[in-house]
């Protein structure tokens, strides 16, 4: 979920750093040797001059292919509001922007307000005065970037650094943004259930009271240089009793007026969390804590240490945590367990992944965290993107996850979030290269690192390595891109996820066969600003009851809806809009069940067509048949009929085999039982 | 923009549905006004502020400007000791290692330039009044950051070819990345320090980066646990 991070550019991030001063329109964007380029002096000359000039990728290793820089994407204009888009298969509906209390509200570099932000960081005003002045409206903006999605009926959660932005969304031609709640700490990942609201919290300003102060910074010390060999001793801090890192729990039975119920300190905060519903559990529910950042002392949090395993067998690393939540008292929530899900299983040593060898190496020594866990119930399992690994979780006691499998790979940087297909055979990991805030879809990045990776999971609970997905197109060398959070699309009888790409935008791919995902539908602005990397994009795209909603980093709330192309028919669409979910937290993932509805049918169809399974003749006598029941609304003799195409489907089904052998059963029941 | 739009027009055809362009401003919604609340501590009660309400950011800390200037020094070390891959070793595992280290060092120095630029420090580390410490002598010592490589230990890996440079590369990379690992901690265990969120962010993910390829360079080494 969302987390950026590995490193590099995150910088400048944000935003709405509008307007007029970056003339977006003559520029096209600067990746590889492009045309129009006049103006642009040579790459590396510039990026001794000046530090902002993102600089270009080198040559592609030995052996590696990039993407591509005849896609249309790879060279749309710059812009905050009036960046070029490319788009197939999906139709922009909505931007929504941030409120002005989680942005500078202003684009006048010069303006009172800017500078008081400014002063804010450190600077004085002397030296803000010489920094370029596009700079000064993008500098600290991570502090106020929008983050991770939840849905709840009609309202829509945004996560921000800043807070938390509440949509309602009942009005598909009026989407309109409820409540704005000032709580800073980052990333401020969200999830809901029923009455309650929970909030990942993990940076060092984050406060118990929602404060924005923050915490004073000890005076300048007089620190000698540090000489090699010798650790340096900073003072350590006071502990800091007022600090919050860990996961909130809100109250929005008033949405207008969210009530913070608990505050569960954690030793690491929580970069994000998984809400975890246990079938068998009625009166709680629980959180899996992922934290990633820095242990904080002891003196603060009792209980906590930083130690390798090796010096403290209680070391706060190399585990996740669990939050156990009354749901008739959420005040009393707290830590129920701490399971160290990367030990080895045969010593108990905490610090233990060595089985498994995939892709020539063997498996990483010293996976200490979780980034990002999808629980899947429904099938007991949960998938986690723990840094160096990628594993899966019997979860059938949700207090005590065990470790079934793990995976590493060559190519990936740093495990980052993963999920299941629907029938739980598929996991799908990405690699968050980069962290986010770097430009790493660049025409020489390698396709196979910051990609997605399909694995198949045999009936031992195996993983096994099928394949890489990243964004085909190239993006700019000022656009921080890499793959990130994503949903299912609910069309029955295919995998199809809609994907976040940061400002490499939103991807829609298919996984159906493991070994071949491929595109189907995207959307993608150019870049914010042509030659700054000003952090921005999609931080995660979710498909919620019909309709796709993209958390847009800088510019706020984007709402899509798919169009139908010769890889996605109208038919397939529509089945996906037969599922409805009251809630949505996309890492706790629900079983989908297509309704036997004929609309569904006909996707099935379209699919059996495209893929040839079936004559033609077949194909029309179907369509034909369907039809006649549609529009007689299910009467007996067009039901009668509908039941007499059953059979030779099924007949079909045995002499194929996976997703076509599957539909055709699925389209058999259909016809046999139809639904109105 | 007239030129790019030609290029594109003529690509599209390659697709079946291509819209492009332009101005989503028919779309765009501005900002709306929002009831603004901010919640208390937990089981206070939550205030609703004035729709004029504007952001704060917490304190940037002296330790957070002396922190980017070190590391963009110590980096600098990982960059120069990649750049002697090409020239001494077939060994392809290290090869694709080292492409990605250099790659994300050269990008992370980039990154640490930028955010001290963008906040009027230098990017350079000060020179340190060394010469004022009692009973050292700073020129006959090298001035490093934790876990950099001594211009002995530089000169044997530049020396070396073969598989005594991959081991030599490997244990020094190692060494050089457990340093960055000490100088976060000691970052966050100053006070007031690390609550800048591109900072934060940056130094969490050079922690866990850098883990990782201490755990490939051990695998490489054919380290055991």
């Amino acid at each position: 979920m969302n987390r950026i991070n590995n490193f590099t550019p995150r910088l400048l991030v944000t935003f709405f750093v509008l307007c007029a001063c970056f003339a977006t329109t003559a520029f096209a964007q600067t990746p590889t040797p492009s045309p129009s380029q006049g103006a642009t002096k040579p790459a590396d000359k510039q990026a001794q001059a000046d530090p902002f000039t993102p600089e270009p990728a080198g040559p592609l290793p030995p052996g590696m292919t990039g993407s591509d820089t005849e896609d249309p994407r790879a060279k749309l204009t710059p812009g905050v509001d009036n960046a070029g888009v490319a788009a197939l298969g999906i139709k922009h509906l909505f931007l929504l922007k941030k409120p002005d209390a989680f942005q500078l509200g202003s684009d006048d570099p010069n303006d009172p307000k800017i500078q008081k932000v400014l002063g804010q960081t450190g600077g004085s005003p002397a030296e803000i005065a010489k920094m370029p002045k596009a700079i000064q409206l993008v500098v600290a903006q991570l502090s106020f970037a929008n983050s991770d999605l939840a849905f709840q009926g009609n309202h829509l959660f945004q996560g921000n650094f800043y807070g938390l932005n509440i949509f309602d969304i009942s009005n598909p031609s009026k989407p309109s943004l409820v409540t704005t709640m000032v709580c800073p700490g980052g990333q401020n990942d969200v999830s809901v259930y029923k009455n309650l609201l929970f909030m990942s919290v993990e940076m060092a300003n984050g406060r118990l009271d929602c404060g924005t102060q923050g915490f004073p910074p000890a005076p300048p010390a007089p620190t000698p240089a540090p000489v090699a060999g010798q650790d340096s001793k900073p003072t350590p801090p006071p502990a800091q009793k007022d600090r919050f890192r860990g996961v909130r729990i809100f109250d929005i039975t008033d949405i207008k007026n969210p009530k913070q119920v608990a505050a569960i300190q954690t030793c690491r905060g929580s970069h994000t969390h998984t809400l975890v519903v246990d079938p068998n559990d009625k009166n709680n529910v629980y959180i899996y804590v992922s934290g990633t950042s820095f242990v904080r002392q002891n003196e603060e949090l009792a209980g906590c240490s930083g130690e390798e395993p090796d010096k403290d067998p209680n070391t706060s690393l190399f585990r996740i945590d669990v939050i156990k939540v009354p749901l008739a008292a959420p005040q009393n929530a707290q830590i129920v367990s701490s399971p160290r899900l990367f030990a080895n299983q045969q010593t108990g040593a905490v610090s233990g992944l060595t089985s498994g060898a995939t892709h020539g190496l063997e498996q990483p020594k010293a996976t200490d965290q979780c980034h990002d866990i999808t629980v899947y119930s429904a099938i007991g399992l949960a998938a986690g993107a723990c840094s160096g690994n990628g594993i899966l979780i019997d979860i059938k006691d949700p207090v005590n996850p065990k470790r079934l499998d793990a995976v590493n790979d060559p190519n990936y940087a740093y495990w980052h979030s993963a999920s299941f297909s629907n029938d739980g055979k598929k996991v799908l990991f990405t690699d968050e290269w980069g962290g986010g805030m770097a430009a790493r879809c660049r025409a020489n990045d390698p396709n196979k690192w910051g990609a997605d990776a399909v694995f198949t999971l045999d009936n031992n609970n195996k993983m096994r390595f099928a394949s890489y997905y990243k964004l085909p197109a190239a993006q700019g060398d000022s656009e921080n891109c890499v793959a990130h959070n994503g949903s299912l699309i609910p069309v029955p009888g295919r995998d199809i996820v809609v994907q976040a790409w940061y400002q490499g935008g939103i991807s829609v791919m298919d996984f159906t066969d493991a070994e071949r995902p491929v595109e189907i539908a995207y959307f993608d602005r150019g870049p914010i600003y042509p030659n700054l990397l000003v952090l921005g994009g999609h931080w995660s795209a979710y498909w919620y009851n019909g309709r796709i909603y993209a958390s847009e980093i800088a510019r706020g709330l984007d709402i899509f809806e798919l169009e139908p192309s010769k890889f996605l028919t109208q038919n397939e669409i529509d089945a996906a809009k037969t599922i409805r979910v009251n809630e949505l937290n996309v890492q706790n993932q629900q079983k989908i069940e297509w309704p036997r509805k004929l609309i569904v049918a006909k996707a099935y169809v379209d699919q059996l067509e495209r893929s040839q399974a079936l004559p033609a003749d077949q194909i029309g006598s179907l369509r034909t048949a369907i039809q006649k029941a549609e529009t007689s609304n299910l009467n007996k003799s067009s039901v009668a009929n509908l039941k007499k195409l059953a059979p030779s489907l099924e007949t079909a089904a045995g002499s194929k085999t996976g997703a076509d052998a599957t539909r055709l059963q699925a389209l058999a029941q259909i016809l046999k039982n139809p639904a109105r | 923009m007239r030129h790019v739009s030609r290029v594109l027009i003529r690509r599209s055809r390659l697709l079946a549905v291509v819209a492009f362009v332009s101005l989503l401003s028919l779309s765009v919604y501005p900002q709306q006004t929002p009831v603004v609340v901010q919640p208390g501590a937990p089981g206070q009660p939550t205030r609703t502020l004035p729709p004029s309400t504007r952001p704060t950011l917490p304190p940037t800390s002296p330790a957070d400007v002396q922190f980017m200037q070190h590391m963009i020094v110590h980096h600098a070390q990982a960059v120069e000791m990649t750049a002697l891959i090409d020239s001494r070793t077939e060994n392809k595992e290290l090869r694709t290692l080292g492409a990605r280290i250099s790659r994300s060092q050269a990008d992370e120095i980039n990154f640490m330039k930028r955010w001290l630029a963008a906040r009027g420090e230098s990017t350079s580390a000060p020179t340190h009044n060394t010469h004022n410490m009692p009973g050292m002598d700073m020129s006959k010592h090298e001035m490093l950051m934790p876990g950099m490589l001594t211009a002995k230990q530089m000169d044997a890996l530049k020396t070396a070819q073969g598989a005594e440079f991959d081991r030599l590369f490997l244990t020094g990379m190692i060494q050089h990345h457990n340093g960055a690992l000490i100088m976060v901690k000691d970052l966050f265990d100053t006070a007031g320090a690390g609550q800048d969120a591109e900072l934060f962010n940056f130094v969490t993910d050079v922690d866990s980066g850098q883990r990782a390829e201490i755990k490939i360079m051990q695998t490489l080494l054919g380290e055991k646990p």
